[in-house]
């Protein structure tokens, strides 16, 4: 069963189309990069499977269910996301153990301070955080939080939005493997949008390369290690990036 | 390089011990502690990461840290001037005109209200006085050598709706048409997207060069400082923890270096995991 | 006393409790840095002790009529001196902290969760729910406040109750507005997002994550505007649409001393300071909190 499945899928604002018939599959336990400049509509694409952008047609399926217009609690245990900005993600005004409560209380799921205490120290925070608020967190502690927040309902398919392109590079050393953990010891499945080819190097199997709302290339991670790519745009973006074509590892 | 000879003359900018705090309730805190440097015609990279005073830094060049902030120096000396003795309308005077600075997102250091045209060319009246002929001309360049292909139509734009990376080079315009001796650009494109960035830096260092102007270019990205400078400082806590020639870089000697350089994802990547900043290393806390 | 406020302040609580027992502590701490904060939060005290323990402070009935001491100049018999039927006036002041307070705290009541929850309605969902909703408040808004109130008391009646009904329903769109406009600041902010992709649904995110963020500016707002509401009430007490006689109310009371003003200023003035002070009690008080919560003008670490 693939985890995710993009069939044919149009997504517009307004009246103007942003991403125009793209088509992915996602196995199960892949971690797969969508990749493009600013307004290239990768972010929008998320925003639509987890729900958060009506106006799409096409076909959206995750774990084989294909999702509705609006957002249902069925879905939330299958799929959540990590945002990117780690200082608007999270509500100034409640405590870690608040926000990680929080998707419990909702679900009606018992046994709570159990499972925050747990899931504190799967993300690598100390126990001393709990009763934190965010203003009282570093970048790279909220951005945790906000990963331990995605994981409480134990969903298998995961949305990364840029996860780490707001943090310093020592900090996104830490989240980037830390993320990368958790999809081994959890079967994750990943889906990330990012700008930063090095980092799908590290992280990823398989990208898909965007361009003004179309996809125009996918490739698996490895033809960044020799820059092996077909389409022109793809090329120039991997060049802009630093990547060095004639390079051998 | 031709910047060798040239810096053996009087240097651009001096500064020595130079210092930053703000007050917190538990007294004051420094967020650049003693920082000394000498500053040629040549391209100067300060990196460092969120926090380490890289941005107070250039701030405090231009004396535009905010109160209650306070900035002292035993010694901040531009072009033979005194920066710290300086009135306020001296050192109003001097920026922009000698010393210009590039913020980093376009958006919010354009007038929105105001043609860019317009904007460009009060820039330039600021500083010296010109026909308005003359003015329209100097501007007309200007846009021209940061690459806007079609000025006529751009003068007339307001900044919502040019692009990001053409509002950064009309940022650069801006800051350029005075003719400064020194540019300080604090993240001028991580508001950019990858492409468009080379785009801009390549051009901040071709007007640099031609020029014969001095640089500091602030940045959290030591790949590009790298790439763009000819020296490098990088910070940490408040304090120069390495200071090297550029090419050098990778043979960087202080593991916090080390550890930055350590920690970027490479396009190459093969390994497991990233190595990870141990930061109570050096830190001593 | 240190081990305290140590464990208050302590960066890493151990528990929900001390956690936000040590938030309001900083909160506590950050107003009385502030003095004028202090001061207005000091009337506001007196207001409330005044309120509650009137028959033991007051020396007087504050209705009883003695019209052999009539208009008599305050003195050490009677502090404020005496008005028309020999009432004491320090006696009916005290006594009209309780009309004041009971005006102030169910306006507050009434007007302010109306205002919140109808605000951050319409800012959450927007589109045509916004525009129906805020089409009404404009409608509210665009009469004068005085104005509206005197058309609803003279259709209900003069009275204490239908004052504060009145009050009420003029003051809530200023607070409609309010929180629609900081409910928009965060509508599509990314804890909302997150929110909404865990299942929650649109009241649960309404209650427990939009109006948390509008309240703190609320109360600030609320606290400015009860010096209004005080005017207000008086200005309906003193057209005789407020409080009826022989009930000690602050505004009647000034207009009955109208009568006398040249020749027992007394009558008329003293229920006017009251007025005064608790109005500046609250205006004191709002700008502290303002500057205490209101994180736009910061004051955050």
């Amino acid at each position: 069963m693939s985890a995710i499945i993009l069939k044919d899928l149009d997504i517009s604002y307004g009246h103007t189309k942003v991403v125009e018939g793209v088509n992915i599959e996602v196995a199960e336990g892949e971690s797969f990069a969508l990749v493009g400049e600013s307004g290239s509509g990768k972010s929008t694409i998320l925003k639509a499977i987890a729900g958060l952008a009506p106006d799409w047609s096409g076909e959206i399926s995750v774990l084989g269910q294909p999702r509705g217009r609006s957002v249902d609690q069925g879905f939330a245990t299958r799929c959540q996301m990590v945002f990117q900005d780690p200082y608007g993600s999270l509500h100034p005004r409640k405590s870690v153990d608040t926000v990680l409560s929080e998707p419990l209380k909702i679900h009606g799921l018992g046994n709570r301070d159990a499972r925050v205490i747990e899931m504190l120290a799967a993300v690598g925070l100390d126990q001393r955080f709990r009763f934190r608020y965010p203003h009282q967190l570093s970048g790279g502690q909220r951005q945790r939080v906000a990963i331990a927040r995605a994981l409480m309902l134990e969903p298998k398919v995961m949305l990364l939005d840029e996860p780490t392109s707001a943090l310093d590079v020592s900090v996104q050393a830490e989240i980037l493997n830390l993320l990368k953990k958790l999809r081994r010891e959890q079967g994750l499945t990943y889906l990330m949008v990012t700008h930063n080819l090095p980092v799908v190097s590290f992280m990823c199997d398989r990208m898909a390369v965007m361009n003004k709302g179309r996809i125009v290339e996918i490739a698996p991670a490895t033809a960044l290690h020799d820059g092996s790519f077909t389409d022109p745009y793809t090329q120039s973006l991997y060049a802009a990036s630093g990547g060095n074509p004639d390079r051998k590892d | 390089m031709s910047h060798s000879h040239q810096s053996e003359q009087a240097p651009l900018l001096e500064l020595e011990n130079l210092r930053v705090s703000f007050p917190t309730p538990q007294g004051r805190v420094e967020v650049v502690k003693g920082l000394s440097f000498t500053l040629g015609r040549e391209r100067l990279g300060i990196v460092g990461e969120s926090g380490s005073g890289k941005s107070m830094t250039g701030r405090a060049i231009l004396r535009l840290v905010r109160s209650p902030g306070r900035q002292q120096a035993d010694r901040m000396v531009f072009d033979g001037i005194d920066l710290a003795g300086l009135s306020e309308r001296k050192m109003r005077d001097l920026r922009g005109a000698r010393i210009s600075m590039i913020m980093q997102d376009p958006k919010f250091s354009l007038n929105p209200v105001m043609t860019i045209g317009a904007q460009i060319a009060e820039a330039l009246k600021t500083h010296e006085t010109l026909a308005r002929r003359e003015i329209k001309s100097r501007v007309l360049e200007m846009l021209h050598s940061v690459r806007i292909n079609d000025p006529e139509r751009v003068v007339n734009l307001y900044p919502h709706e040019v692009s990001g990376g053409m509002g950064q080079r009309i940022m650069i315009a801006m800051m350029l048409i005075p003719r400064p001796d020194l540019l300080i650009a604090d993240e001028p494109t991580s508001a950019l997207d990858v492409s468009v960035q080379a785009q801009v830096l390549d051009l901040i260092d071709e007007l640099v060069r031609d020029k014969g102007m001095g640089l500091i270019l602030i940045s959290h990205d030591l790949n590009l400082v790298a790439r763009y400078c000819d020296r490098i400082l990088v910070m940490h806590a408040g304090e120069v923890v390495e200071s090297c020639a550029a090419e050098d870089l990778h043979k960087a000697t202080h593991p916090y270096t080390q550890g930055l350089l350590a920690a970027v994802p490479r396009m190459e990547e093969t390994r497991e995991e990233l190595p990870v900043l141990d930061r109570s290393a050096w830190s001593g806390t | 006393m240190t081990t305290m406020t140590n464990w208050l302040l302590d960066d890493s609580p151990s528990s929900r409790l001390q956690a936000s027992l040590g938030h309001s502590y900083r909160v506590t701490r950050m107003l009385m840095r502030n003095p004028l904060a202090v001061v207005g939060a000091l009337i506001l005290l007196v207001l409330i002790l005044a309120a509650i323990f009137a028959p033991w402070i007051a020396p007087h009935s504050p209705l009883g009529q003695n019209l052999g001491q009539r208009l008599l100049p305050p003195s050490a018999a009677h502090w404020m001196g005496t008005d028309e039927l020999g009432r004491d006036i320090f006696s009916r002041v005290i006594y009209g902290a309780r009309i004041t307070l009971l005006i102030v705290a169910m306006v507050a009541v009434i007007s302010a969760p109306l205002g919140l929850l109808i605000g951050a309605i319409s800012g959450y969902f927007g589109g045509w729910v916004d525009k129906a909703m805020m089409g009404v408040t404009d409608v509210f808004l665009s009469m004068p406040k005085l104005i509206l109130a005197l058309a609803f008391v003279a259709a209900l009646g003069p009275g204490i109750e239908n004052a504060i009904i009145a009050i009420a329903i003029t003051s809530w769109p200023a607070y409609a507005r309010i929180a629609r406009a900081e409910t928009l600041t965060f509508r599509n902010s990314e804890f909302i997002s997150a929110m909404r992709l865990l299942g929650a649904s649109h009241t649960r995110i309404i209650t427990g994550h939009v109006l948390p963020l509008c309240t703190s500016s609320m109360i600030v707002r609320v606290t400015l505007d009860m010096a209004g509401i005080i005017l207000t009430a008086a200005g309906l007490g003193f057209l005789g649409l407020g409080a009826q006689p022989p009930l000690p109310e602050w505004g009647a009371m000034i207009s009955r001393g109208r009568a006398f003003i040249l020749d027992q200023w007394w009558v008329a003035t003293m229920p006017g300071f009251a007025i005064i002070i608790v109005s500046l009690g609250f205006c004191f008080l709002g700008d502290g909190l303002r500057d205490v919560l209101d994180p736009k003008q910061g004051g955050k670490s």
